[in-house]
């Protein structure tokens, strides 16, 4: 935990003029190399709006983001983070592989390179027979898959997640999990997850993040020290059912507007 | 392949109905030749006046097709230049949708005096400007239609105003147009028949099936009609051959 934050969030603060929300306030909050971090909270808590201001695709009202020791906005053009969002965001006029290639062809990689990362790609998720499929071939746990796939191209340090199997169902959600999880322990990058299911993100994180809404606030945290690999066992592990039970009880103080401070005591 | 059989199969028979109650009718009810001239009649004389209707024809399609690609060419330039400048959009939209309902055809004869009322210039002229709003219009909406959170992954890779629009508008775009261009086929051909209707080269098909009509043979004019509607198909026909192979991913177009 001496290496340098992959991501430092200073006292940022949120507020949206329409409406005066405040989304966010004063968040504080590193994320260490290799680390899995889960963002947990209800509806209106701001989580997938801090997972925007660390990807600079919304600048945040105060505070700063630096990412790699450089401010968010040079980390995102540089090509630092993937991104992963609820639906694939797919091209429907892009094939599978071509879909995945599309941040190499950004970055400028030419041809050769780019058709050996893609393949690799496509073997990491297991879509190998689905390179020149379209889209709306596919189910929707694998337009899913295909976009993991197109996030983590390029090897990036970071990887952002928002709510990316929340539109699936249990089952695929279950599988998509296991497969993120050894995709996350082949490559060491660091995952910044956003959901509001607290048995996922236990069962993914090394660390849970627990906000409360109006204004968003981190109510606390609960590091996770399930043991690595993770089976479909440790959803039966004791161990996993105190976890989710101490998620849940932070949850439910959520309207108690805990101050910063008390928030620290539950480090 | 027998999918299309069946595909075709319905639409074949009510064709051949019509055609056959048609016929029929007219022996049934003794309708006078002057005014509605039997189907067979019609193909009859297709064939007999090949040489003056066919030439004819292809010199009306020439001035349909000029109108089609110039009306249809300025269309997609205005869409992409007020797409691009948000303001100029908002001043030019609603007057774009108030011409729209201006029956444009109604300026044919002024086009005659502009363009020359011989010349198929002015023509083309009425058949560009029939292409034009459509097109504009569909081409708008098809480019401010893109999908915001594509846009948004865009601009996660730090992607330039440019390369979102050729990556993610133009592609979203694209049915959008084609949509207008199937509309822009059939209105290029009408406005260059109902141009020379308001007189034209002796050889152009809308003045043929006009003189046709003054003289009371009806058959030819009707033989001149098929012509024109054959062509018109054969225009259409290559918009969809083009939106075909260009947009080759949507569902709908795909071949099982």
């Amino acid at each position: 935990m001496s290496e340098r934050p992959v991501v430092e969030i200073r006292g940022v603060t949120k507020t949206f003029a329409r409406g005066n929300v405040t989304a966010l306030e004063n968040i504080e909050l590193e994320l260490h190399p290799g680390e899995f971090v889960s963002l947990i909270g209800p509806s209106g808590c701001g989580k997938s709006t801090l997972l925007r201001v660390v990807g600079d695709l919304t600048p945040p009202t105060s505070g700063t983001v630096t990412i790699n020791g450089k401010p968010a906005r040079q980390a995102r053009e540089d090509g630092d983070y993937g991104i992963v969002f609820q639906d694939s965001v797919l091209f429907d006029w892009r094939t599978v592989a071509k879909n995945i290639a599309l941040p190499l062809e950004m970055l400028g990689w030419d041809r050769e390179k780019r058709k050996a990362r893609t393949e690799e790609m496509l073997d990491l998720v297991e879509l190998r027979n689905f390179a020149d499929h379209h889209p709306w071939q596919l189910s929707g746990g694998m337009q899913q898959r295909v976009s993991i796939a197109r996030a983590l191209s390029f090897e990036p340090a970071l990887l952002l997640m928002d709510e990316p199997f929340g539109a699936l169902d249990e089952m695929t959600r279950e599988r998509l999990n296991l497969e993120l999880l050894s995709i996350w322990e082949k490559l060491g990058s660091t995952v910044v997850f956003v959901t509001h299911s607290i048995s996922e993100a236990v069962f993914l994180s090394t660390r849970v993040v627990v906000m409360s809404p109006r204004p968003g606030r981190i109510a606390g945290m609960v590091p996770i020290d399930l043991p690595f690999p993770r089976t479909v066992e440790t959803r039966e592990d004791p161990r996993f059912f105190e976890l989710v039970t101490q998620v849940r009880e932070l949850l439910r103080k959520r309207g108690e507007h805990l101050l910063p401070e008390e928030a620290a005591e539950l480090l | 392949m027998t999918r299309r059989i069946r595909e075709w199969a319905p639409a074949l028979v009510v064709f051949v109905l019509v055609i056959a109650v048609w016929e029929g009718s007219i022996a049934a009810f003794h309708i006078q030749q002057f005014l509605l001239p039997r189907p067979s009649d019609i193909v009859k004389t297709f064939w007999t006046a090949r040489h003056t209707l066919w030439p004819a024809g292809w010199y009306t399609f020439k001035e349909a097709l000029g109108g089609f690609f110039i009306g249809s060419g300025l269309g997609v330039l205005a869409a992409t230049i007020i797409g691009r400048f948000r303001n100029f959009g908002t001043a030019i939209m609603p007057i774009a949708i108030a011409a729209n309902a201006v029956p444009i055809i109604a300026f044919a004869p002024i086009f005659g005096a502009w363009f020359g009322e011989v010349s198929p210039h002015s023509k083309s002229a009425i058949a560009a400007v029939l292409c034009f709003l459509p097109v504009m219009v569909n081409t708008l909406r098809g480019l401010q239609s893109a999908d915001p959170r594509q846009i948004e992954l865009m601009r996660s890779y730090a992607a330039s105003e440019l390369e979102i629009w050729r990556r993610v508008r133009v592609p979203t775009a694209l049915p959008f147009l084609f949509t207008a261009l199937k509309v822009a086929s059939v209105l290029a051909m009408i406005g260059a028949i109902v141009g020379e209707y308001f007189g034209g080269a002796f050889n152009a098909l809308g003045v043929l099936i006009n003189s046709d009509a003054t003289i009371f043979d009806f058959v030819t004019a009707w033989a001149g009609i098929l012509v024109a509607s054959l062509l018109g198909l054969a225009l259409y026909g290559a918009v969809v051959a083009t939106e075909r192979a260009v947009v080759r991913w949507a569902p709908d177009t795909r071949d099982a």
